[in-house]
C-alpha cells in the first residue's frame, strides 16, 4: 500500500512578538527593532500515514498536534519541509465553518461543499441525502442565522462527511448534537473506515485511539517520538505525559512558555522534579490461583492478580489499580485497592487481587497496572497494557460474558 | 473508485503557476463566492439589485449639479462625460477595496478549511464585475435620453480597456488583501488614498484641462497615473465629442479629448497591461508567501 499522507522533515515555527503590533504605524517606527522569539511548533517531523488506515495523533496541548494537522490540511503552510497528500481532504476541524449567516441552508449547502472542493453537479447529486443526514429538510429554505447552534453544527456535518473524501480530519469534534446524532457521526466514521478511506484522528482520549486507531504518533514539544502500533503509542504518550519535566530538566525557565507552566503545575508537584519513581511495579502477572504458571483461565474460574511493587522512598496512601481491555480495547472492568488501608510503603513487596468467578467469554485480555495517590491522585507508576491473560470458553453461551442461570419448564 | 486522485503538495512556497492551477480547480468555488457577494449585499433590502444602479444615478446627479450649475466645467453633455468615467472608475475602487478587505472578513473560513484563499480576493474583483454590467444600464439609458452617439470606429479599445483595468485592480487587490491581514490599517489608508486617485484621474473634468498648461512635473505624474490611461479610451468611445475645446480661467484652449490615432490609446493601454501583469505576478508571490500564516495572523 502506498502512503496516503507523506510527510517530509516538516517543521513549523511561529514568532512570538513580544507585544503584537498590527498596525501600520507601529510596524514602521518598530522597523527592525521588533524583538520577538522563535518558537517551533513542529521540529522535523517525518512520516507516512498508510492509504486506508485509521492513524491517531497523540500528545499534550502544546504539543504540536493540532498545528500538523493544519498543515495536512493546507490551512497553514510549513516552515520548512513539504506534505504530499492524495486524494480529497474533508476535515471535521470546525464543523460550520465558512456558514454564511444570510444565506439559506440550501445555498449554504452548495457554498460549503464547493469550499471542500466538490464540483456543482456532485453536490446536486449529494443533495438530498446531505439534507436527509442533517434533518434539516423543514429549514433548508431558511436563513442560517435563523437556525439554533445544533442545527448549524448538523448541516455543517452532514456537508463535510457527505463530500466523499479520501481522507478524513478529526479533531475530537464527534461531541456535537444530541447523543443520537453522535451515535450517527460515529457510524459514519466507522463507515468510513470499512470503505478504505484515510482517517486521521487528533486526539486526548486514549480509549478512542485504542478503539478505532490502526496505528498512532506520538508528538511531544513538536518533536516526533513515537509512530507505531496504537497500543505501544498509548504507553509511550503515557510515558511522555508523566515524565515530561524529567525529559527537558536543562531548559530553564524563560524558554519555557506558558504552556508548559500550567501543565508542570498540572502534571508534578515541584519537589518531584527527580528522574526516580517514589514506588514502581516491577512485575505483574494474572494466572489461574491453581496453576500459577498459566496465564489461561476457564470461563467461570477463578483469577489471581499480583503486583510486584519496589519504593525508594517511604509512600503513604497509595493505592494500586488494575484496568482490563478486550481486544477492541473496551474498558471490560477494574479493580482497585481503595479499601484496603495499605499503610506506609517502604522497600519490596506486592499486592494480591482474586476474583472468585470471571464470567468472560474467550479472548486475551490486557491490563493496565497503575500506582497512583488515594488523596491527590498524582500517578506513581503506570504501565500500559504490559500484562495479559487469556479465558478459554468451554460452556456453550454465546455472547461477551457467561452469566450462570437457572432454567425451569411448567406444563399446565 | 474510478475518480482521479488529486495529489497536493504542501510546501512553504509554491510556483505562481501551480497557485494558478489550484486555483482553476477550485473554479467553481470562485463561481460560488461570487454568487454569494452579490446575493449578501443586497439581501434583506427592499431594492435589492435596484441598488447597484440607484448608486451612480444618484452620484450623477449630485456631480451634475455641481460642475454644471454651481461650479460649470464647461464640459457640454456632460452627463455623458461624467458617466463614460465614472462607471470604470467604480468597478475599479469597487473591486479594490473589497478585495482589500476580503480575506480579513473571511477570517472564519480561512482558519478553519483549506482552499486556494486567492478566490477571496478573485470573487471581490468578480462581483465587482457583475456590477459594472449592471450600472451599464443606467448609461445605456443616458445615451437613449440625450441621443447621443458612440465612435464606433475605437470601440475595439473597451474590451482591452476593460481587462486592463480587471488584472490591475486584480493585482492590487491580491496584494493588499496579503497585506491588510497583517496591518489592518491597510484598508482605511486605501479609503484616503482612493479618493485623492479619484481627483487626480480625468472623470470630472477633462484630461486636456491639465496638460494644456505648463505643470511639469505635475503633468508628468499625471501622465504616469494608469488609472488615466484606462479611462481615456472610454471617454473616447462614449464620449467621442474631440472637437470641443474649452478654456478656463486665463489658459489658453484646450481639447476635452486629446486628438490622437487609437495607437495612441492602445500603446498607453498596452504599457499598463503589461505592468500590471508584473504587477499580477509580484503580488502572487507576495500572497503566496503571506498565506502561510493567515490562519495564525487572523
Amino acid at each position: 500500500m502506498s502512503p496516503a499522507i507523506s510527510i517530509k522533515n516538516v517543521s513549523k515555527r511561529f514568532r512570538l512578538y513580544h507585544e503584537r503590533q498590527s498596525s501600520l504605524k507601529e510596524k514602521l517606527i518598530n522597523i527592525g527593532s521588533r524583538s520577538y522569539d522563535d518558537f517551533y511548533a513542529l521540529d522535523d517531523v517525518s512520516f507516512d500515514v498508510e492509504e486506508g488506515s485509521t492513524f491517531g495523533l497523540m500528545g499534550h496541548n502544546g504539543s504540536g498536534k493540532s498545528t500538523l494537522l493544519k498543515l495536512i490540511g493546507g490551512i497553514l503552510k510549513p516552515t520548512s519541509g513539504e506534505i504530499i497528500t492524495k486524494g480529497r481532504i474533508a476535515a471535521l476541524l470546525e464543523l460550520g465553518a465558512g456558514m454564511q449567516p444570510d444565506l439559506t441552508g440550501r445555498e449554504n449547502i452548495f457554498l460549503n461543499g464547493s469550499i471542500l472542493g466538490l464540483s456543482r453537479k456532485e453536490l446536486e447529486k449529494r443533495f438530498d441525502e446531505i439534507v436527509a443526514f442533517s434533518e434539516l429538510e423543514q429549514f433548508i429554505d431558511t436563513q442560517v442565522r435563523f437556525y439554533s447552534s445544533g442545527m448549524y453544527v448538523r448541516l455543517g456535518f452532514a456537508v463535510a462527511v457527505n463530500v466523499d473524501p479520501d481522507i478524513l480530519l478529526v479533531d475530537e469534534v464527534l461531541a456535537v448534537g444530541d447523543e443520537l446524532f453522535q451515535r450517527k457521526c460515529y457510524e459514519r466514521v466507522k463507515e468510513f473506515q470499512q470503505e478504505g478511506r484515510t482517517i486521521i484522528v487528533v486526539t486526548h482520549s486514549v480509549d478512542q485511539i485504542r478503539q478505532i486507531g490502526d496505528s498512532a504518533a506520538v508528538l511531544n514539544h513538536g518533536k516526533l517520538v513515537y509512530k507505531g502500533a496504537p497500543t505501544e503509542a498509548i504507553r509511550e504518550f503515557r510515558e511522555y505525559m508523566f515524565n515530561d519535566v524529567q525529559v527537558e530538566p536543562q531548559q530553564t525557565s524563560s524558554e519555557l512558555t506558558a504552556n508548559d507552566h500550567l501543565r508542570l503545575s498540572l502534571a508534578v508537584d515541584p519537589e518531584t522534579k527527580e528522574k526516580v519513581k517514589k514506588i514502581r511495579i516491577t512485575e505483574a502477572a494474572f494466572c489461574n490461583p491453581e496453576e500459577t504458571t498459566s496465564y489461561k483461565i476457564t470461563t467461570g474460574g477463578s483469577l489471581r492478580g499480583q503486583i510486584n511493587w519496589e519504593t525508594t522512598e517511604p509512600v503513604e496512601n497509595a493505592v494500586f489499580n488494575f484496568e482490563v481491555y478486550d481486544k477492541s480495547g473496551e474498558l471490560v472492568f477494574t479493580a482497585s485497592s481503595e479499601e484496603l488501608d495499605l499503610g506506609v510503603l517502604d522497600g519490596k513487596g506486592s499486592v494480591e487481587f482474586r476474583w472468585g468467578s470471571i464470567p468472560l467469554s474467550d479472548g486475551t485480555y490486557t491490563v493496565n497496572g497503575v500506582i497512583m495517590n488515594k488523596n491527590t491522585s498524582e500517578i506513581y507508576d503506570w504501565q500500559e497494557q504490559r500484562y495479559i491473560f487469556e479465558v478459554v470458553n468451554d460452556t456453550k453461551s454465546l455472547g461477551y460474558v457467561v452469566l450462570p442461570f437457572e432454567v425451569s419448564i411448567r406444563k399446565d | 473508485m474510478t475518480k482521479p486522485v488529486y495529489e497536493k503538495v504542501v510546501r512553504p512556497r509554491s510556483t505562481v503557476r501551480s497557485r494558478l492551477r489550484e486555483i482553476w480547480i477550485y473554479r467553481e468555488l470562485l463561481v460560488g463566492m461570487i454568487k454569494k457577494e452579490l446575493k449578501v449585499k443586497y439581501k434583506n433590502s427592499a431594492l435589492g439589485f435596484m441598488w447597484t444602479m440607484v448608486n451612480p444615478a444618484l452620484y450623477l446627479l449630485v456631480f451634475w449639479l455641481v460642475f454644471t450649475k454651481f461650479l460649470p466645467n464647461g464640459i457640454p453633455e456632460f452627463v455623458i462625460f461624467f458617466l463614460s468615467g465614472l462607471l470604470v472608475w467604480n468597478l475599479f475602487t469597487g473591486a479594490v477595496s473589497s478585495a482589500t478587505s476580503s480575506v480579513v472578513n473571511h477570517a472564519s473560513i480561512v482558519k478553519k478549511v483549506y482552499f486556494p484563499r486567492e478566490i477571496l480576493p478573485l470573487s471581490s474583483v468578480g462581483a465587482a464585475v457583475v456590477h459594472y454590467m449592471l450600472q451599464l444600464v443606467v448609461l445605456v439609458i443616458a445615451l437613449i435620453a440625450f441621443t447621443h452617439n458612440i465612435d464606433w470606429s475605437y470601440a475595439w479599445l473597451l474590451p482591452i480597456a476593460l481587462i486592463t483595468v480587471i488584472v490591475f485592480a486584480t493585482s492590487l487587490g491580491i496584494f493588499l488583501s496579503a497585506l491588510n491581514v497583517y496591518a489592518r490599517d491597510t484598508q482605511h489608508l486605501l479609503e484616503l488614498a482612493l479618493l485623492a486617485w479619484f481627483w487626480t484621474t480625468p472623470v470630472v473634468y477633462a484630461y486636456g484641462s491639465v496638460l494644456s498648461g505648463s505643470h511639469g512635473l505635475i503633468g508628468t505624474l499625471f501622465k504616469l497615473n494608469p488609472m488615466t490611461s484606462i479611462v481615456l479610451p472610454f471617454q473616447r468611445v462614449i464620449y467621442a465629442k474631440t472637437d470641443v475645446y474649452l478654456t478656463i480661467g486665463d489658459k489658453s484652449l484646450f481639447r476635452v479629448l486629446p486628438q490622437e490615432s487609437s495607437l495612441w490609446y492602445f500603446r498607453n493601454l498596452s504599457i499598463v497591461f503589461i505592468g500590471s501583469l508584473i504587477f499580477f505576478y509580484i503580488a502572487m508571490r507576495v500572497f503566496d508567501k503571506a498565506q502561510g500564516n493567515f490562519a495564525e495572523e487572523l
